[in-house]
C-alpha cells in the first residue's frame, strides 16, 4: 500500500461507477425506469422512511443518476450531490431548502442572464427577495448583508465576460454572516476551480455546459460541501426541524455532513419534481470522463484566440482573464492557474452593427445561446441572453451593446483564428 | 489520535475486525435513527446487542434488550454509544470495567467527548467519535452511493448484490482520508468554537 491517492483524471473516469452487479456491464447502464420493486413491505417502509439505502422512484433517485452524483461530488471534493433537470432547477431546489417568504438571497450582479431573470422575477413571486452586490467591490457584499439574508450566491468564473470572482473574500463575508456561500461553478468546472477548497458550502452546476461538454444534454448538479452547520440558531428549519412526512426525523441530525444534499433530494426534488432523465445522466457521465482533456484544450484554444483578438485592429477590447494585464489576471493566477476558461467577451470598434455583422459572417462558430460545447459558439448577449435586462443592467453585467461573447471549442485553434479573421475583415 | 479526521484504513480495520456490537441507547421505536442503524448493522451480519434500561423485557430484531453493559454476560468487541455527548463518560467508565473490555468505543454522529476518548485510549481501546457506523459501512462498501453520497472510494470489481446478513467488502481504493478535506476543516472549526 502506498499513500498516493487517485488523481483528478482517475476520479473523472471511475468515481461512482463500478461494474454492474447483475450483468457485469462495465459502462454505467442507463436505468430507464420510473420505479423499483421492493423486496417486501418492511423494505418499502424502510425506504420511504429514509432508513435504508435503495431506490424507490426516479423522481427521487435513480442508479444511473447516482453515478453522476457521486462522480461530481468526488470531483468537487463534496460529501454528496444531487442531479436535477437543469442548472436552473438546481438553483430553485437549493434555495427552496434555505428560503421562506420574506427571506433574502444576496447575489453577485455578474451572473448568467437567465439566472438574473430567475432571481428577479420567478423568485420574487415566491416572496424571496434578492439583494445584488458587485463582485468587483467585495465591500458591497458586506454592506448588503441584512438579518434576512439566508445565502450568498456567486459564479466562480462569471458569465458573460469570464471574470474571476474572489471566492475566499466572499466566503469570509458569508461565514461572518452565518449563511452558506453558494457558488455556480459551471464555467470553471472542478478541473479549473474547486470552490469548496476556497470556502464554498454549496456548489451548483449547469451540467449542460462543460461537464457534459458536447451540447447534447441538459442537466444540473447540486454539491454539498458538508461544511455548514444547519442546526445553528435554527435559521434553516427545513434541515433542523422534525419532518412530519418522515416520521419526525431531523435531516441534519440523521444525515450529518451530507444533510443538505439529502434535503434537496427528499424535500426539493420530491416536491418540486425537476428530475434528470437517466439517459441525460448517462450522456453527461460520458462527457465527464474526458473533462480534464477537454477543459485544458478549451482553455489553451481560448487563450490563443484571445491573444489574436487583442492584437486585431477591428477590436477595441478583449475581456479574458488569461491575458496579462487583464483586470482579473491576478485572480485567475490564484484561483484558476490551469487556464481562464473558454467563455469571454470582446468589444468591436464598429459597435453594435459590427457585432451583428461578425456573427453573420462567421462560418465555423455557431450562433446560439449555449456555452461549454465541443464546438465554438458565438452570441451577441445584448440582443439575446441579456436582452431582458435594461440598458444599465446590461452594462453592469458585462453585456454592453458592442460586446460579443465567445465560447471556444476544442477544434484546431488555427481554424478558429482564421474564421474570426475572415469574419472581421468581411 | 486525531479525532477531527479519520483515515479510511482506521475505520475499515474497525468495521472489518469487530463481530459483536452493543448499542447503548438503542430504541425499539422504528423511526428512530438508532433503530435503523441497529437494523442495518444486523442485516450486514454483525452480532447486535440492544442496551437500554428503559426497554428491558422487549426485543429489537429478535434480540432482547439488556439494562446495562454488565448484563450482557459475554465478551463484546465494540460499544456504539447512541447518547448525547454529556452522557458518554459514564458509559465509557462502565465499559472499561468489563472483563475483557471491548476493543472499540464508537460515539454516534453528533456525539463527542474528548476526555472519555482519552480515557478509553489510555486503556488501549480504539475510539471513533461523531460518526455513524451505518454510514461508514455503507460508504466503504459503496452501498451509500445509491443516495448520491461521495463514498470517496473506487473499484473496478463487479459490485455485489447485497442480501440479508451479507458482509460486504470494504476494501475499495480510498481517495481521501477522513471526511472530505472541507468537512474536516468545518468539523475542526466547530469543535474549537464550542
Amino acid at each position: 500500500m502506498t499513500d498516493r491517492l487517485p488523481g483528478f483524471s482517475t476520479i473523472a473516469v471511475h468515481a461512482g461507477a463500478q461494474p454492474d452487479p447483475t450483468t457485469g456491464a462495465r459502462a454505467t447502464p442507463i436505468y430507464q425506469t420510473t420505479s423499483f420493486v421492493f423486496n417486501d413491505a418492511d423494505h418499502a417502509a424502510s425506504l420511504f422512511g429514509l432508513q435504508a439505502f435503495g431506490n424507490i422512484y426516479t423522481r427521487i433517485g435513480n442508479p444511473t443518476n447516482a453515478v453522476l452524483e457521486e462522480r461530481v461530488a468526488a470531483l468537487e471534493g463534496g460529501t454528496a450531490a444531487l442531479a436535477v433537470a437543469s442548472g436552473h432547477a438546481a438553483q430553485v431546489v437549493v434555495l427552496q431548502q434555505l428560503m421562506r417568504p420574506g427571506d433574502e438571497v444576496l447575489a453577485a450582479r455578474k451572473l448568467y442572464g437567465g439566472s438574473i431573470n430567475q432571481f428577479t422575477h420567478a423568485f420574487k413571486a415566491f416572496g424571496w427577495n434578492v439583494a445584488w452586490a458587485d463582485p468587483d467591490d467585495i465591500g458591497s457584499f458586506e454592506r448588503a448583508v441584512t438579518p434576512h439574508t439566508k445565502a450568498i450566491f456567486i459564479e466562480s468564473i462569471a458569465n458573460p465576460a469570464g471574470s474571476i470572482t474572489d471566492i475566499e473574500a466572499i466566503a469570509a463575508i458569508a461565514r461572518n454572516a452565518g449563511v452558506p456561500l453558494i457558488v455556480d461553478n459551471t464555467l470553471a468546472s472542478p478541473y479549473l476551480i474547486k470552490p469548496i477548497d476556497h470556502g464554498a458550502d454549496i456548489v451548483v452546476h449547469s451540467a449542460t455546459k462543460f461537464l457534459g461538454g458536447h451540447g447534447n444534454s441538459l442537466g444540473g448538479i447540486i454539491v454539498d460541501a458538508g461544511t455548514f452547520d444547519w442546526a445553528k440558531d435554527n435559521k434553516y428549519p427545513m434541515l433542523s426541524e422534525p419532518r412530519p412526512e418522515y416520521h419526525g426525523i431531523r435531516i441534519q441530525e440523521t444525515f450529518g455532513n451530507f444533510a443538505f444534499a439529502i434535503a434537496c433530494r427528499v424535500l426539493g426534488l420530491r416536491d418540486l419534481g425537476p428530475a434528470l432523465s437517466p439517459f441525460n445522466a448517462f450522456m453527461i457521465l460520458t462527457g465527464i470522463e474526458t473533462l480534464p482533456l477537454r477543459m485544458q484544450k478549451h482553455c489553451d484554444n481560448a487563450k490563443a484566440v484571445a491573444e489574436f483578438l487583442s492584437a486585431h485592429p477591428a477590436v477595441s477590447a478583449v475581456n479574458y482573464a488569461g491575458l496579462p494585464g487583464d483586470r482579473y489576471n491576478n485572480l485567475q493566477r490564484k484561483y484558476s492557474p490551469k487556464g481562464a476558461g473558454a467563455v469571454f467577451t470582446f468589444s468591436l470598434k464598429g459597435g453594435y452593427d459590427a457585432g451583428v455583422n461578425l456573427v453573420s459572417n462567421l462560418k465555423l462558430f455557431s450562433h446560439l445561446a449555449n456555452v461549454g460545447d465541443t464546438r465554438s459558439l458565438v452570441i451577441h448577449p445584448a440582443s439575446t441572453t441579456h436582452s431582458q435586462l435594461d440598458d444599465a443592467a446590461k452594462v453592469k453585467s458585462g453585456a454592453a451593446p458592442d460586446v460579443v461573447r465567445l465560447s471556444i471549442g476544442i477544434e484546431d485553434k488555427e481554424d478558429l483564428i482564421e474564421d474570426l479573421d475572415q469574419a472581421l475583415r468581411a | 489520535m486525531n479525532h477531527d479526521a479519520y483515515d479510511d484504513n482506521y475505520i475499515r480495520s474497525i468495521l472489518n475486525g469487530v463481530k459483536s456490537i452493543a448499542m447503548v441507547g438503542a430504541s425499539p421505536v422504528n423511526v428512530r435513527p438508532s433503530y435503523f442503524a441497529f437494523k442495518y448493522l444486523a442485516q450486514r451480519g454483525y452480532d447486535m446487542i440492544p442496551v437500554n434500561p428503559g426497554h428491558v423485557g422487549k426485543t429489537l430484531m429478535g434480540k432482547p434488550f439488556v439494562a446495562s453493559l454488565a448484563d450482557i454476560g459475554r465478551p463484546i468487541d465494540m460499544i456504539d454509544i447512541f447518547r448525547n455527548s454529556s452522557h458518554i463518560m459514564p458509559v465509557v467508565e462502565e465499559a472499561l470495567k468489563l472483563s475483557p473490555p471491548p476493543r472499540v468505543i464508537w460515539m454516534q454522529l453528533g456525539a463527542r467527548d474528548d476526555a472519555a476518548a482519552e480515557k478509553a485510549e489510555a486503556a488501549g481501546l480504539k475510539v471513533v467519535m461523531n460518526r455513524c457506523p451505518k454510514i461508514e459501512y455503507g460508504r466503504l462498501s459503496s452501498e451509500i452511493s445509491w443516495m448520491g453520497v461521495n463514498s470517496r472510494t473506487l473499484s473496478a470489481k463487479r459490485a455485489p448484490v447485497p442480501t440479508q446478513g451479507m458482509r460486504l467488502s470494504l476494501n475499495r481504493t480510498s481517495f481521501g482520508g477522513g471526511q472530505t478535506a472541507a468537512s474536516d476543516r468545518a468539523a475542526k472549526n466547530k469543535t474549537e468554537s464550542t
